[in-house]
Formats: structure tokens, sequence, C-alpha cells
């Protein structure tokens, strides 16, 4: 028979996102509340593919150093393990191994030596592929099978982990655990599970602080949250005095970016919450039961980013009077000469498959769509030339072929040339790539640690810049 | 004439991940919640009609206790693609305040 779990587990959950301001006086409230792990994310999806295709962080540097080293400062002190999943924004090996140079850097700077666990789990297009062939990998909607076209447009690959890495990593000792990509749910419900703490209760709390104070009432006032989960449930609140959880601030953020606001679908499970019950404890602190957790074949989603074509970018004011009182029309009679100008000035061959575009900001850029008729023109608004191309040269070029016209094209013909307000010279911005993610599958597994590479930092090696230990 | 924005406290758009978009509506109370949750003009059709997605793929799911309906979409162009306005599709909602429900 089942042992009964005795007792609670204490979550601190610093920030929303490693890098993002975690409050010193928020830890220390935390620990001396009796918490016994600090985790939290570095990073998400929802900022788009860029930081996976380029292995880049998006919170800078120093935000993220000002804030691993709080929390190493309050480990060496208390003796509390730091769980960090989907290390640098997008948790490839890049990012991760950027944030293993930050952690180890802070390691030497404060003189501790903190078994460091990091957990690789970015995927080779090879091994992707071998899956795909055995049948092991399906789509999850909208999507369709994977091709290998699709994974070999990928720059790289990973594979969200769940909680199994991470218990393996504790197993074994660790004081911190950097991670590659990871569930926001799973770095948070590991160390419960961990500690034997029921499954359900432990995602659901994991879940409910993936992105810090954004449970609470206010979220922007303080950073952290404190998870408490027992036997039969969990507890959360606000790591800010000033703030409060309540039964609706929770429930609701079981809603946040999520297609389903009841099951949430994570490694070898889904997190079933239509049932959970959610009380007010003592008007800023919430309790939660009924959270189930139903295990299913073990599965990890894969994440790849490809990178595509190439985008220059050209920026003007304007408040011209005959511009602002035919917003559409000038649209629509710029783009044309703007794409007729494009393929006048440069030969075909060269100029190759490219697009051009033109967002009318304060009218109707975030959405392309016309305003109703009779909708007002406001003072000014801000012309946005977007050239896309196969390459930065191509689409520089072709902003250059039309600057001139974007720069003076006349809404009414035969009046004198008006001039828009560029305010930068050269006026043209190479803007880079266009990135986009391109898997949205699963592969099934029998082992959860098949695609996952466990090494840890020898920090007594001072000799060494890092060595990791397979 | 009765808009969106007349029942409800709460709109929002945002990205589900990167193929998703989402949007709940929090109603301004149980009366107007049960009236409308359900109605055509948060229909599959409508969503189609505003933002191209596809009717078939629409997802509704109300949630009785938080009074709110939760409404989801597959992207219609990649998220950060050649296109893109939206990045977070955060602005999204917006069009939706001034549906037309009665």
């Amino acid at each position: 028979m089942e042992q009964l779990f005795e007792g609670c587990v204490k979550v601190i959950v610093p920030c929303g996102s490693l890098g993002a301001g975690v409050r010193e006086e928020e830890i220390e409230y935390g620990l001396a509340a009796g918490a016994q792990v600090i985790a939290t994310d570095a990073g998400s999806t929802d900022s788009g593919a860029a930081y996976l295709a380029l292995g880049k962080s998006k919170n800078n540097r120093g935000a993220v150093k000002r804030d691993l080293t709080i929390l190493m400062k309050a480990q060496a002190k208390s003796g509390v393990p730091i769980i960090v999943g989907t290390a640098g924004q997008a948790g490839g090996d890049l990012n991760l191994d950027w944030t293993r140079d930050i952690a180890v850097e802070i390691a030497r700077e404060l003189g501790v030596s903190p078994k460091i666990a990091l957990i690789y789990c970015e995927q080779d297009k090879q091994t992707i592929k071998r899956l795909n062939a055995q049948g092991r990998i399906k789509p999850l909607p909208p999507h369709t099978e994977l091709d290998d076209e699709t994974v070999d447009s990928c720059e790289h690959i990973v594979a969200a982990l769940g909680v199994e890495p991470f218990l393996a990593a504790l197993d074994a000792g660790a004081d911190i655990i950097l991670a590659g990509r990871s569930t926001d749910t799973a770095v948070i419900g590991c160390y419960p599970i961990w500690k034997g703490a029921p499954w359900g209760p432990s995602w659901h709390a994991g879940k409910t602080g993936e992105c810090g104070v954004q449970c609470a009432v206010n979220p922007t006032l303080g950073s952290g949250i404190l998870l408490s989960v027992d036997a039969n449930g969990f507890e959360v609140e606000p790591l800010s005095q000033d703030n409060q959880c309540t039964p609706h601030s929770v429930s609701a953020h079981m809603l946040y970016e999520n297609s389903d606001p009841f099951r949430l679908l994570e490694p070898g499970g889904i997190l079933n919450v239509a049932d959970a019950r959610y009380t007010d404890l003592n008007g800023r602190a919430v309790r939660v039961e009924g959270s189930r957790w139903e295990p299913m074949p073990y599965t990890m989603k894969l994440e790849g980013a490809a990178a595509g074509m190439y985008q220059t970018i050209m920026l003007v004011g304007v408040q011209d009077p005959d511009v602002l009182k035919d917003i559409d029309g000038f649209h629509d009679r710029l783009l044309d000469a703007l794409y007729k100008r494009t393929r006048q000035s440069i030969p075909s061959e060269e100029l190759g498959e490219f697009h051009i575009s033109l967002r009318m900001y304060g009218w109707n850029a975030v959405t392309g769509v016309k305003p109703a008729a009779g909708t007002l023109p406001p003072p000014e608004i801000g012309m946005l030339f977007v050239a896309t191309a196969a390459t930065q040269e191509m689409a520089n070029t072709i902003a250059h072929a039309c600057n001139p016209y974007f720069f003076h094209y006349p809404s009414v013909m035969g009046k004198e040339l008006p001039s828009y307000g560029f305010a930068f010279t050269p006026a043209d911005i190479p803007r880079g790539q266009i990135f986009e993610f391109k898997l949205n599958h699963v592969v099934q597994l029998e082992d959860p640690l098949e695609l996952v590479r466990l090494a840890w930092i020898d920090l007594s090696d001072r000799s060494m810049a890092v060595k990791e230990l397979a | 004439m009765t808009k969106l924005r007349d029942v409800c406290r709460h709109v929002r758009s945002k990205q589900a991940g990167p193929f998703w978009i989402t949007f709940d509506v929090f109603f301004n109370g149980r009366e107007s919640f049960e009236r409308y949750s359900d109605c055509a003009a948060l229909s599959p059709a409508q969503f189609a009609s505003l933002y191209g997605a596809d009717p078939e793929r629409v997802k509704r799911i109300a949630v009785p206790d938080l009074e709110m309906v939760k409404i989801s979409y597959p992207r219609t162009t990649p998220q950060g693609g050649m296109v893109e306005r939206d990045m977070h599709a955060g602005q999204q909602y917006v069009r939706l305040l001034d549906v037309v429900i009665d």
C-alpha cells in the first residue's frame, strides 16, 4: 500500500523568469517560512523562435547574473537547492552553456563550490529523423506528420524536460540544477514530487507558479510566490506582503497562455484541474484541492527553430494632411509604387522571391484591417516599411531602391513633393533573419532519460575553466 | 444594440504556445455568462470572419466558476513570420470588443 505523504514541501518561485528581477527580501521571507527549494524557469517560447535558433538569451547577462547571485547567496547560506529550467530563454545547449558560465563566474566570485548539475536536452537532427522513421514522433494539433525536410530546416531542436531528469539530478545530490528546455510546470513541480508529494497537486502547483507573482491579484507588486504542497493539495501566497492571491486570481492563471483551461499535457501524463477547488485561507493565500494527475505513455514535446529570409526596415513619421485624409488609399498607392520601383530597378534574376509591406502605425498597423468608413484620422502616423528577401544584401538593396519613394511619395499627385519624417541616417535598418518555430510534435519514449544528457561542473578544480563530468 | 464590451469585465488575447492564439472572455456576472457564453457572436464562424481562423479548429470551452469562456484557434501565419504584426497576439482581442452580441 502506498504510504501517505506527510508534512508539506515549500517551494519559492522567486520570479516569472530568471533575470526579471528577484527580490532579496522575498527570498528571505520564503526561507524564513520554511522553503526547501528555489525553482524558476528562465524563458519560454513566448518571445518567438529567435532565441532557440540563435542560442541567445532574451534577458541580458547582467540581469540574469544579478538574479542568480541573489539565489546562489541564499543557496550557500541556507543549503536549499536551486532549480532553473529553460536556461537562457530557449533551453538549447548554447543557451544552457551561457547560463552555466554565469553560474560558474558567480560561484568563483562568492568563493562557493555548489554541486551544479546541467541537464541538456538539445537533439541532433539524425536522432529526430531516426525516431520519426520508427514512428515514435506524433503531431500535435494543428500540425501533421513530421518530414525530414522540416527537421533539416531547424537550427536547433530541443525536447522539453519533464520531472524525471530533475529527480535524477536531485538523487545525485545537486545543489544547483541548470536545465535546458523544460516544461514550466516540471521545473517547479519536480521537487515536491522528489520529496514524495502527490503528483496532481505538485504539477498544479507548478502550473500556478510558472509566472511567479502573475497568479496574484496585482501582478506588478513583488516578484515571487511561495507554494506549499501537501498530501491533499497545495497552497500559494505571494512573497510580497502587500499582495494577495485569491481563488479567482489563482484559478484564472490556469487559463494563461493555454488553449485548454482544464487539461495540460505534460511528459508522462495530463494535469487535470477540472475538479479543482480553490479556497481563500486568510485573504492573501489560497488552498487548492482536487487537482488530478492522469498518467499517460511517456512523451516529450519537441521544439525546433528555423531561420528564414532576411528583412530590412525603414520608419517615417507622417503628419501630411493629404496623407491623413486618405491613409488607406495612400497605403495602397505607395505599396503598388514600391513594388513597381523594386521590379524596375533590380533585375528579376537577382531579386528572387521578395515581399514588401507597409504598416501604418497609429491607424491599423496591428491588424492590417482597414478601419470602418468615417473613422477619424490621428494627428500623425508612423509608417513602417518592411522588405523581405533571400539575403540581407537583397533586402537592403530593395530598401535602397524604395527609399526615395518611401520618403517623398505624394498622396495627391501634382503638388510639391512632400518629405516625410525620417529620424535616422542611414534610414534603412538591416533587421536580420526571420525565425519561426517549426515543430509541434511529441516523441514517445520508454525511458524518460533517453534523450537527456546529465553533466556536472567540477568547481573544485580551479585550474580549469569548466569541467563537465558526464 | 449590445456589444461584447458591454457585458464583459475583462477580455484578453495571447499566444498559447507558438501555434495557437487564445482569447479569454470574462463576463461581468452570472447572468451575462449564462446568456452570452455560447452566443453566435462568439462562434467559430465569427473567428473565421474576424481573424481568418479555420472554423473547424476553433475550440470554445466555458469555465462557469470563472464566468468566462476561452476560445482558441491555430495561428493563420507563423509567429514572428514575414507578415507578423502581433507576435504575442496580445492586441487581437480589441476587435472582439465591438462585436454586436444582442
